[in-house]
């Protein structure tokens, strides 16, 4: 009787790869392919990102104004020594912080609600509900933040009248004449505009908790929250972080619905906001462009945290693992 | 009087020209297929490219008479620009700084002209020009196209605010209006007839011509000592005529009497204040006129609501000494890449024409600079305001005039916003101390 020995489980056998003085031709020339087809994209990509960024801090070592070209002057560092000394920085850097915490924060809530929603919703009426959700994200954001100064807007608006009801709201109420009622609308705004594309990211990530799984725990007798907390919630965990990742990143450059709602008043200015006010109201490239080495570095920050600090996979994420 | 010692202007070098020239190339070839079906000089006719600021449709008309006056010679196209004199003045820049040889002629808000001639953005403009376009021209008006003692721009429609008060509050307040009245006056009526003040304490540049408008009036400027070197401008905030601008701000923001939203309020929001039951006095442009006409036409306000409008001369601030008013408007440049200069300043002479400011105060209700445009019977009928429009401009104060005005009244507004929290010991010492660091570059805006 003769016997069969399965392979132990996991230990599944891989090709050993060549040493690369091995490398077949085929493989040679499939690199070769490779480089060429990702060539000219990598090429365009380095054009239009590497390039203004490296010249961005070139010029942020610079007193360099637009219209003094003739007078401008290395100077090191100090431009970067100007700003970190600026309380007027730091205090867009907390602004800009609580801008983004409370919108993604809000929008993460928001936006799973509404990934439920598509995903459990009839079939015939789920594309529907789709481009219904999507249309927020759709607008401008410069015509999204106009259209939410105008309801606000204490000559033209409709919310005060509509909400005299609630309490501190009458038809005297200036929403842009105070900090934290000109960062509610602003914070609002965004909210409005930028949950639909959270919600896609979800959406994307609930489709793919195996069904299978959820059964399983039904027989098992768990209930809706359990099935959440342990079955939906763990298999999206890689879906959640990339969708916080992408709008971390998007919130901390605010700028337009700030530009249009209170142009910085009121200590609204987020470090973008500065960034335009340094390079093109007073059109100082150098400090300008300092500021805005600072925010690319603050984003680099950030995705760095995300990806090595939370294990986000973004591979994984997109289903390639 | 502030003095003012100015180097001569820079020219540019072979450097940054050749540099300015690859890259004017470089978005050329971009450009030049997207472009190719607007070409200049079709038929051989020269094509001015006019950046005009938005309007009713004012200056397009006057480009089209222009066009049709100078048989054949040129034609004149206009573009318009963004709404926000700040915006108008960042699009114009960028492009000036790469050599952009499309724009002719420029509408100019006043407060940028330094700027733009110290950068050598403009094209010099010929001596026998500047004699015939600053012919009867309000002095307010001139000063505002000058720079470093030389007409830069050509002075085209003049603005100024005016006291407008509704004639049955004033009476009810017992104020004599055919005499020059003070803030302090207008305050205690209002407070007494219990109506609405209108000012601009928005953090916007209306907010630094308010100010301006205060300071001048007190006998002081913002500057007090000019000078093209950033380091060695010294402002005059903390002068007395400084402070007690401050306190007058500061006074009217907290009287009760300027609405709930003050810290908001720009021109537009301060009309419609005006022409709510509850309006009383506000200073202003004269675009509120013709705004309450049209709203009479609309059937959103009442005649008799424009009937009562009446307009002076601007407050003062101390009763013996004489108002100065907001001076504003559009002056027009000439680019100094412009391919067709001699053409561009013979169009901005038709342009300017006494006939062409006439049509464009009654038509667009923009106030001509040319002195004579106010004795034609056409404009007395479409502005009955027109003499005193005339009297204010010629005792309007323009801002500040230096090459970086931006930082000046960015740093105003900064400090002096909102207007109802104003210190007057601390504000202005404060606003000199930020708008320092920042002219010296320590600080940000």
């Amino acid at each position: 009787m003769s016997t069969t020995t399965l392979p132990p489980a996991g230990k599944r056998t891989e090709p050993v790869s060549a040493p690369d003085r091995h490398t077949s031709d085929r493989a040679k020339s499939e690199r070769k392919l490779g480089w060429l087809l990702a060539g000219p994209a990598l090429a365009v990509m380095l054009l239009v990102t590497a390039y203004p960024i490296a010249q961005a801090f070139y010029d942020s070592l610079f007193d360099y104004r637009l219209t003094d070209p003739e007078n401008r002057s290395f100077t090191g560092l100090s431009n970067y020594l100007v700003i970190l000394t600026d309380s007027l920085w730091w205090t867009a850097v907390g602004v800009t912080a609580l801008i983004t915490v409370v919108t993604v924060a809000v929008e993460l809530v928001l936006g799973f609600a509404l990934a439920l929603v598509m995903n459990k919703a009839l079939q015939a009426i789920r594309p529907v509900l789709r481009a219904a959700i999507l249309i927020p994200y759709a607008v401008i954001t410069v015509v999204s933040a106009f259209a939410w100064q105008f309801a606000f807007d204490i000559n033209t608006g409709f919310v005060n009248s509509w909400f005299a009801w609630l309490p501190g709201v009458d038809t005297t109420t200036d929403w842009f004449g105070d900090f934290g009622t000109s960062l509610f609308v602003i914070c609002l705004a965004e909210i409005w505009k930028t949950t639909p594309f959270i919600s896609l990211l979800l959406l994307a990530g609930l489709a793919q908790v195996p069904e299978v799984l959820q059964e399983a725990a039904k027989v098992d007798g768990a209930t809706w929250w359990q099935r959440m907390r342990r079955v939906t919630l763990p298999n999206m965990k890689a879906a959640i972080m990339v969708a916080l990742l992408f709008r971390t990143l998007d919130a901390f450059r605010v700028f337009d619905s700030i530009f249009i709602m209170t142009a910085g008043a009121n200590g609204t200015e987020s470090v973008s906001f500065l960034a335009y006010r340094q390079t093109i109201s007073r059109l100082e490239i150098g400090l300008g462009s300092a500021v805005s080495v600072l925010l690319f570095l603050f984003v680099v920050l950030i995705a760095f945290l995300f990806i090595k600090g939370f294990k986000v996979d973004l591979a994984q994420a997109r289903g390639e693992r | 009087m502030p003095s003012t010692e100015f180097p001569p202007r820079r020219a540019r070098t072979g450097r940054s020209r050749g540099l300015r020239a690859l890259g004017a190339g470089a978005a050329a070839v971009v450009l030049a297929s997207g472009l190719a079906a607007c070409g200049s000089d079709d038929g051989g006719v020269p094509v001015l490219n006019w950046y005009i600021n938005p309007d009713s449709g004012g200056q397009a008309e006057i480009a089209s008479r222009c066009t049709d006056a100078a048989e054949g010679r040129y034609t004149i196209s206009t573009s318009v620009l963004p709404r926000e004199a700040s915006a108008q003045r960042e699009q114009l820049v960028r492009r000036l700084a790469a050599n952009d040889a499309s724009i002719d002629i420029m509408s100019l808000d006043p407060p940028f002209i330094p700027e733009f001639a110290q950068a050598g953005f403009l094209a010099p403009v010929p001596d026998d020009v500047a004699q015939r376009v600053t012919e009867d021209v309000v002095d307010s008006a001139i000063a505002g196209s000058t720079w470093d003692d030389e007409l830069v721009t050509v002075p085209f429609w003049a603005n100024t605010q005016l006291l407008w008060y509704r004639t049955s509050v004033a009476e009810a307040a017992g104020l004599d209006m055919s005499q020059p009245v003070t803030w302090d006056q207008i305050v205690q009526a209002a407070q007494d007839q219990d109506v609405l003040i209108g000012v601009q304490g928005i953090r916007a540049e209306a907010l630094t011509v308010w100010f301006n408008a205060l300071i001048e009036s007190a006998g002081g400027s913002i500057i007090a000592e000019n000078s093209t070197d950033p380091e060695e401008i010294q402002l005059g905030l903390t002068s007395e005529a400084g402070v007690r601008a401050a306190e007058v701000m500061r006074d009217i923001s907290n009287s009760g009497q300027v609405g709930p939203a003050l810290s908001t309020a720009n021109e537009d929001s301060t009309a419609t204040g005006f022409e709510s039951d509850q309006g009383g006095f506000m200073v202003n442009y004269p675009f509120v006129y013709p705004r309450g006409l049209a709203a009479v036409e609309a059937g959103t306000l009442d005649q008799a609501t424009v009937d009562d409008y009446a307009a002076t001369v601007y407050p003062r601030v101390d009763a013996d000494t004489e108002a100065a008013p907001p001076y504003g408007g559009i002056n027009l440049g000439v680019g100094a890449f412009s391919e067709h200069p001699e053409l561009a300043y013979e169009a901005t002479e038709c342009i300017t024409s006494t006939e062409n400011q006439a049509y464009y105060f009654t038509s667009n209700g923009n106030p001509a600079s040319d002195s004579t445009v106010y004795e034609d019977p056409e404009v007395l009928e479409a502005f009955p305001q027109a003499p005193v429009i005339l009297e204010s401009l010629e005792l309007a104060a323009p801002r500040p005039q230096t090459p970086y005005y931006s930082e000046v009244s960015g740093g105003l507004q900064r400090e002096y916003h909102p207007t109802a929290s104003i210190d007057p010991e601390q504000t202005p010492q404060d606003a000199t101390e930020l708008i320092e660091a920042v002219l010296r570059k320590e600080q940000l805006l």
